[in-house]
């Protein structure tokens, strides 16, 4: 006989209360109640019902989840919303202007840097960030910079050349 | 423009807008109303019995709805057949919930639903679970002795068992002027699809469920859950429009859809139940393999003996079997050949197809020994091949329906620049690198099964095809729409393929690198259907040109149907429309394929890789610099994503051959690298220079589109062309994969 036990005894007084955070995401202020067990990324794609950001690992270990924070790209499943309170969130939901594509997303059309899709959202917000922190100058560093996000499909190779058109175009801004 | 030239062409994924966007929707991204979280909870041990479920923890938790394990589950039926789905192995299912026997480790024991995801979640890890342990064994190489032939079913009719012994191989081998005897292994893998699997059940009442499911065969789903739990077909309705990668894992309903739905029924509420990462080692998974060789020749380097045989692990409750050792003397014509396949049970879930099933690692074992028997013969390696090439079928002496491999071995060496190379092992630095080039045949069979497509056309001249078929990433929907518009001779603009929903017509399985020919040809069959109706109403029309001219002799084209030698016969299809009284023209079909012809022969897509590899020996790190894959599939319906396709299967055996594996902790027996840090696929600093081609290859056999399919046969000549470039490049042959810097060291 054997007994698996947790270590989490005498939790009858388990009791979390809500935190109010304020939000900007796309552009539109949000006011969220959320309780501080609830990650950045639950809290999008379930209190905000922006879906596009993907949960992949909830680990920080395929980068699914990547949303531009302040201008920098993080790992939303590795934030706790609470955490982020009167921050500016870009999600792949804003990463468009309108009806109208931004110069990455036509060129991951055009390049066909997705299969089934599901880490492109990911990909998409990381490579924009990316290159806005400018770091990234040859093909080997992009390749570097984004070894981040996983992607199962195998589309990498597109994914780069997606990226690169947008670079030395020189539009991603 | 002319629309008549559809197929052939790089159109961009049709539903990319949508994945760029984030508005395409996978199954766990239903933001339902009322909408409550289930967490799974999962065996720590791997054989025995639960005695006790201790739920008093969990349960005082707020917002903690209700616990499911087999001491409360609902009524469930005891046939097996039941539960018996599409893509089931020869055995008994794994039913869910049903006892308190742990059959392996990682069973799912329990469901904690709760108002919010992170209340179940904290609940689950709160329930105290007694077992009673039983001794098991979970390692293939402790278990040589047990076993066994595989049980025969309806999955060995789709993969045959190795054909009978030919010839003497004994004698031949023995009298062989060149010989390689060889032991491959490799490990578990998992499919990892970077969608986790998830099920959003939708409780519609009147014993009616919709469920978004991560699948690969919503009418699979459909049948599987309406089996189980007593329901009408028709009152399931499973979706599945977009999926976040398959590759082999979503081809069984996996058990995150049967704990939701049950959980639905029992709450009549809408429930979703989404796998964590280390859940997703909890289910099928690319058996480990224990492969030997012995190929002989003669000292002109013909083959004249080939020995291979596979031990793969299965399950104690199902034979998952695949076809590893028949591919051979598909390709080599040897006379003597000793083929043995056999499986051993094992306190593990059944395993599963995972891209490129059987094919990816018998052609490790196959490839890898003509490779060494190459420089065994002092022959070159490609040469080797050629001098060894078939046109026809030996093993089942049966001719091929086509066979364009000699193309892509000439077409890939040339791209690849073979023809440079040195062929002396280490005889290549690059810095402080040793620089290998290896190559390796790829092969893979063209299935045929029935499907069924309904079409329709609308007053504004509009057309709607519609398939319970999915799209794992493969582009489904966009060659279905280039087929359809073809077909009917109009523009990719006024064709909507529409998908991935169980109420549309019956589909198999999107798996095998069979959707393409399979679903491809029921769209092309339905659209003829179409023409032929729409030509009926066209000769009913006041003054029309056609009433006394035959279907064959016109043609549509430019949305226009007309005689080739009187163009203003012509009538667009769209006022043809309009004339019917019925507003809309529609028909369905179920394509049969002709089995007594296509029986006749082999039919196999083939490949040919070239890779490059760089080795630095002090670190034993390992770089696939570059690498060619020629392709021969038929008619290649979409460059472009067929390209993705194959660039994918090459990445795969990057990842094969150098990095995936599923570590086992055998005296535990439980999985231990299970997330995504430590279990390794390339990442994008990994992957360097790639290159696909494909062949001209015509076939009038195989199917209505002479299509073979990509999916698989990118993967399956990779792997073993790495393997054979590190051997060129470095003198070791490592036969275990994946290779890792300490086996060169």
């Amino acid at each position: 006989m054997k007994a698996e036990s947790t270590d989490r005894e005498n939790n009858n007084d388990f009791n979390l209360t809500t935190s109010q955070v304020k939000l900007k995401i796309n552009g539109n202020c949000l006011q969220l109640n959320v309780l501080p067990w609830v990650s950045l990324l639950d809290a999008i794609r379930d209190h905000c019902n922006l879906t596009g950001t993907k949960k992949g690992c909830d680990h920080g270990q395929c980068g699914a989840c990547t949303v531009i924070c302040d201008g920098n790209r993080i790992l939303s499943c590795l934030t706790l919303a609470v955490m982020k309170n009167k921050s500016e969130i870009t999600t792949i939901e804003g990463i468009a202007d309108g009806d109208e594509l931004h110069p990455l997303q036509k060129a991951f059309i055009k390049h066909d840097a997705f299969q089934c899709g599901y880490c492109t959202p990911g990909q998409i917000c990381s490579a924009i960030a990316m290159l806005k922190e400018g770091k990234a100058n040859t093909r080997e560093e992009i390749k570097e910079q984004m070894s981040g996000n996983l992607c199962r499909c195998g589309a990498n190779t597109n994914i780069i050349d997606a990226i690169i058109e947008i670079k030395n175009k020189g539009n991603y801004e | 423009m002319k629309t008549s030239k559809q197929i052939g062409k790089p159109v961009s994924r049709l539903e990319g807008n949508l994945k760029v966007t984030g508005a395409a929707k996978y199954a766990a991204d239903y933001n339902e109303s009322d909408l409550v979280h289930g967490y799974i909870v999962n065996s720590t041990i791997t054989k025995g019995k639960i005695i006790a479920i201790d739920e008093s923890s969990a349960r005082k938790i707020s917002g903690v709805i209700e616990i499911y394990s087999h001491t409360n589950r609902s009524k469930l039926p005891w046939f097996d057949i039941l539960y018996t789905d599409m893509d089931a192995p020869p055995g008994t299912p794994f039913k869910p919930l049903y006892n308190n026997q742990v059959l392996y480790n990682g069973q799912p024991i329990a469901l904690v639903v709760a108002e919010c995801f992170e209340t179940s979640r904290y609940a689950a890890s709160l329930l105290k679970i007694t077992y009673e342990e039983e001794t098991f064994e979970t390692e293939l190489m402790m278990r040589l002795a047990a076993a066994r032939n595989p049980k025969k079913g309806m999955a060995t009719s789709i993969k045959p068992l190795p054909p009978s012994p030919t010839g003497n191989f004994e004698e031949a081998y023995e009298q062989a002027d060149a010989k390689y005897e060889g032991e491959f292994f490799h490990g578990a893998e998992h499919h990892n699809p970077l969608e986790l699997f998830a099920t959003t059940t939708i409780f519609e009442g009147d014993g009616k469920l919709t469920v978004y499911d991560k699948t690969q065969g919503t009418n699979n789903c459909q049948i599987y859950i309406a089996n189980v739990f007593g329901l009408h077909f028709k009152d399931v309705r499973v979706l599945s429009p977009f999926v976040g990668g398959g590759f082999g894992s979503g081809l069984r309903p996996q058990y995150q859809l049967f704990l939701c739905v049950m959980a639905s029924l029992e709450l009549k509420r809408n429930v979703r139940v989404t796998m964590d990462r280390a859940q997703m080692f909890t289910f099928g998974h690319r058996p480990q393999t224990i492969q030997r060789t012995k190929f002989g020749a003669s000292a002109d380097g013909i083959v004249t003996a080939i020995h291979h045989s596979a031990i793969a692990e299965t399950s104690h409750f199902e034979d998952y079997t695949e076809v590893v050792v028949n591919w051979a003397n598909m390709l080599y014509p040897a006379k003597n050949t000793l083929l043995d396949y056999k499986l051993v049970p094992l306190d593990l879930f059944t395993p599963m197809d995972m891209r490129a099933p059987g094919g990816s690692t018998g052609l490790h074992a196959i490839e890898a020994t003509m490779d060494a028997l190459s420089y065994e013969l002092n022959i070159d390696p490609l040469a080797l091949r050629l001098l060894n090439y078939s046109e026809r079928d030996v093993s089942a002496d049966k001719p091929y329906s086509s066979k364009e491999l000699k193309a892509c071995y000439l077409q890939g060496a040339e791209k690849f620049g073979w023809s440079d190379r040195n062929p002396e092992p280490r005889s290549t630095k690059r810095g402080n690198r040793l620089v290998g080039t290896g190559m390796s045949t790829g092969i893979w069979d063209v299935i045929a099964l029935p499907a069924k497509a309904k079409a329709k056309i609308d007053r504004e001249g509009k057309v709607k095809v519609t398939s319970a078929v999915t799209d794992i990433g493969t582009g489904t929907k966009t060659i279905m729409t280039q087929i359809a518009a073809e077909t009917l001779g109009i523009s990719i603009s006024d064709v909507t393929f529409a998908y991935g929903d169980s109420k549309m017509p019956l589909a198999p399985i999107q798996g095998g690198s069979y959707t393409t020919g399979v679903i491809g040809s029921a769209v092309k069959a339905v659209c003829t259907a179409l023409k032929k109706k729409i030509f009926r109403q066209a000769k009913k029309m006041k003054h029309s040109a056609f009433k006394k001219v035959k279907f064959k002799d016109v043609v549509f084209e430019d949305g226009k149907i007309f005689l080739p030698n009187k163009p203003n016969s012509a009538v667009s299809i769209k006022s043809v429309v309009i004339d019917n009284e019925e507003k809309v023209i529609k028909t369905s079909k179920t394509n049969i394929p002709n089995l007594l012809k296509i029986k006749q022969y082999t039919r196999a897509a083939h490949s040919a890789a070239f890779v490059e590899v760089e080795v630095d020996e002090e670190l034993g790190v390992i770089n696939v610099t570059r690498a060619v894959t020629a392709v021969a599939a038929g008619k290649i319906i979409n460059p472009k994503t067929a390209r993705s396709q194959i660039l994918g299967g090459m990445i795969w055996g990057i990842s094969k051959a150098l990095r995936e594996e599923t570590l086992t902790d055998h005296h535990l027996g439980k999985y231990m690298n299970t997330n995504l840090g430590e279990y390794h696929i390339p990442v994008h600093a990994d992957i360097h220079e790639l290159d696909v081609l494909f062949v001209e290859e015509n076939d009038e056999i195989i199917n209505e589109l002479g299509s073979k399919g990509v999916g698989e046969i990118g993967l399956a000549s990779m792997a073993p062309a790495i393997a054979n470039a590190i051997f060129h490049a470095t003198g070791k042959r490592i036969n275990k994969f994946p290779i890792h810097f300490d086996a060169l060291l």
